[in-house]
């Protein structure tokens, strides 16, 4: 039994969990949580890589044909910033897909929707596949949607946290008004947490943390993969919603039968 | 825009006071900020207070989750270069001091790209440039030299030099310089003065307010720090993560760094007025790291290698490993004076070896020159 395929771009993913590649302890580490996690878009920061260098560590473990690479501006504090970082990471690793993310904010890495928006629009026009990392504005998401952007991916709770879906109630509006995938970035901690955000309807999760810093990340990265199959395939079996109204009679409609 | 300056809040502080304070705290002031999840500074005073020592293992076992947590199983490496050790300022603790009649050497060019070539080899990407204070040898436009002569070697430059005017940092920033560090030594504003009594650096508001000019300048990262054993340990460790706390809510987009030099004998100068024990210097650092989930805390080869060893997982993030203190000392001239004798010889390879048995990945490149915009007219 399989899940649908998740389109963004040109590209479609079989599997709609996505990696980040930072905080393992080592890069062979990584290479086999990611592998095990069946994830096919892993994001790697720029700042991390040496690419010029082909025997980068980070890049030459992340060589696998099963991984995409999704180049992440981690660092810069403006659009502008932002923009020039996006042309070098298309030069250095020869692709135009960009996780946009402009935290000016280095304590809690907490995205600046001015500048995001900007740089979004202009990336879109430059060429670029861009999936910005925004919080879970609805207005916000639908904005980047009219600029262009391929997905919106808001925070589940503040990056690093754990914490899960915070901001659930604003994730639901993100998932029901948008017109291009949701992927529910950061905070989610537990595959419990990748489920909920799969079941409420979201077309992806991106897991990092969780996976790189648990007792054994192969292991973790098993256990998400799963989770995020089980809420998939529990949204697309319509999942049957708990429900508070249920009666046997019909007082208020019953006229209408007569 | 900010106006303020840290002067302003630290001016409301009395030395004393703040001792008395911290040495007052509880056992039960120990528990309650053990169980807090947001720690304020009368919970930093608690847990480097000599009620907090019982609790070491429990801080200690916080602040790995902690660090884990927000750093992963990484451990970023930098190494110094010193490109001189002339300077016109009068330090009783410091083998660069003025007074210190050895002789004196700045690198030209050629002798920095030699220790360059040195330390590249090893695989270094981070960078700290440091240098005594001498402005006609050593003046910014040395500095602003070197950071363009390097800039297409390392990833990341980092200084600790003199204390610079705003539009100074601004300026080597432009060039590619990503982070200052400026330790004020000590907060004792009067002892500050018979530990620096002669030179420019004798003017302690002015060192006060150099990290207030850094995040007006828009500088990366900040680090900050005192000279542990020069006054009070508790006391001083306080008022810095006074600063700190003031630092980040003022400059907001600025990263902080602390670090923890520990005050050891070097060629004619004075003994720690208060020692810090390996247990003390344990405490602080977790201290910091329950005060604080992001600052990056690093640890230098001033601390032994089986400090060093164990120290990893209580809370720091950056480490320093085969460093020479001395300008040359890589390659050039070995023999020169240097600043403090080091306590942990191993080689890079060596202490990335070690990290590696840990469970930790050495982080040789956290930054790119591509995401600064101010040094994208070259």
């Amino acid at each position: 039994m399989e899940i649908k395929g998740l389109k963004i771009g040109d590209k479609v993913f079989a599997s709609r969990l996505f990696t980040g590649t930072g905080k393992f302890s080592s890069s062979a580490l990584m290479k086999r949580a990611l592998l095990a996690s069946g994830s096919e878009l892993v994001t790697v920061a720029l700042k991390r890589v040496d690419a010029q260098n082909e025997e980068d560590d980070i890049l030459k473990h992340l060589g696998h044909q099963q991984f995409n690479l999704l180049p992440n501006t981690s660092g810069v504090r403006t659009a502008k910033e932002a923009v020039f970082a996006a042309q070098m990471a298309r030069e250095a690793l020869e692709t135009n897909w960009l996780k946009l993310e402009i935290h000016p904010d280095p304590k809690y890495l907490l995205p600046d929707p001015i500048e995001t928006l900007k740089a979004a629009e202009e990336l879109v026009k430059l060429g670029f596949i861009v999936l910005p990392y925004v919080h879970a504005d609805p207005v916000l998401c639908k904005r980047l949607e009219e600029v262009g952007v391929a997905a919106v991916m808001p925070l589940g709770s503040p990056i690093g946290s754990n914490k899960g879906l915070r901001a659930k109630d604003f994730l639901e509006i993100i998932i029901a008004q948008s017109k291009v995938p949701v992927v529910v970035d950061a905070g989610i901690g537990a595959p419990s947490h990748a489920a909920e955000a799969m079941e409420m309807g979201a077309d992806a999760v991106l897991v990092n943390t969780a996976i790189a810093i648990a007792g054994d990340p192969v292991r973790m990265a098993i256990a998400f993969k799963l989770a995020v199959e089980a809420g998939r395939m529990a949204f697309e079996a319509r999942l049957a919603k708990p429900s508070g109204l249920a009666v046997a009679s019909s007082p208020l409609t019953a006229f209408l039968e007569d | 825009m900010n106006d303020t300056m840290f002067k302003e809040l630290f001016d409301t502080y009395d030395w004393d006071e703040v001792k008395a304070s911290i040495y007052a705290k509880t056992e039960r002031d120990v528990i309650e900020a053990l169980n807090k999840t947001h720690r304020d500074l009368e919970d930093f005073k608690a847990l480097i207070s000599p009620a907090a020592l019982p609790f070491l293992e429990e801080m200690s076992q916080l602040s790995h989750a902690l660090t884990l947590k927000r750093f992963g199983r990484t451990m970023q490496m930098y190494v110094p270069l010193y490109l001189s050790n002339e300077c016109q300022n009068i330090c009783n603790y410091c083998g660069f001091s003025f007074d210190n009649h050895i002789k004196r050497k700045t690198l030209t060019d050629d002798e920095i790209l030699k220790e360059v070539a040195v330390i590249k080899e090893w695989g270094y990407e981070h960078v700290l440039l440091v240098t005594g204070e001498a402005s006609q040898t050593v003046g910014v436009p040395y500095l602003k030299h070197a950071v363009q002569l390097i800039r297409e070697h390392f990833a990341n430059i980092s200084i600790e030099v003199q204390p610079l005017e705003e539009n100074e940092y601004h300026e080597l920033s432009v060039e590619g310089l990503n982070a200052v560090l400026v330790y004020q030594e000590t907060y004792h504003k009067d002892n500050y003065k018979t530990h620096h009594p002669k030179g420019k650096k004798s003017n302690f508001y002015y060192r006060l307010e150099t990290p207030d000019r850094l995040g007006k300048a828009g500088v990366h990262k900040i680090g900050l720090g005192v000279l542990l054993g020069l006054e009070d340990w508790r006391v001083d460790s306080f008022f810095t993560a006074l600063h700190l706390d003031y630092l980040e809510k003022t400059y907001w987009q600025t990263k902080y760094a602390v670090s923890f030099p520990r005050l050891r004998p070097a060629e004619g100068v004075l003994l720690p007025k208060m020692e810090l024990r390996d247990k003390d210097l344990a405490q602080l650092i977790c201290a910091y790291r329950l005060f604080n989930g992001e600052v990056e805390l690093s640890i230098s080869t001033r601390e032994n290698e089986k400090f060093r060893n164990n120290i990893i997982k209580l809370g720091i993030t950056s480490i320093s490993a085969g460093s020479k203190t001395n300008p040359g000392g890589y390659s050039v001239e070995p023999e020169s004076l240097e600043q403090f004798a080091i306590s942990d010889e191993r080689t890079p390879a060596e202490v990335a070896t070690m990290l590696k048995q840990n469970g930790y990945e050495p982080v040789w490149k956290d930054w790119d020159l591509a995401l600064m915009t101010t040094s994208h007219d070259h």
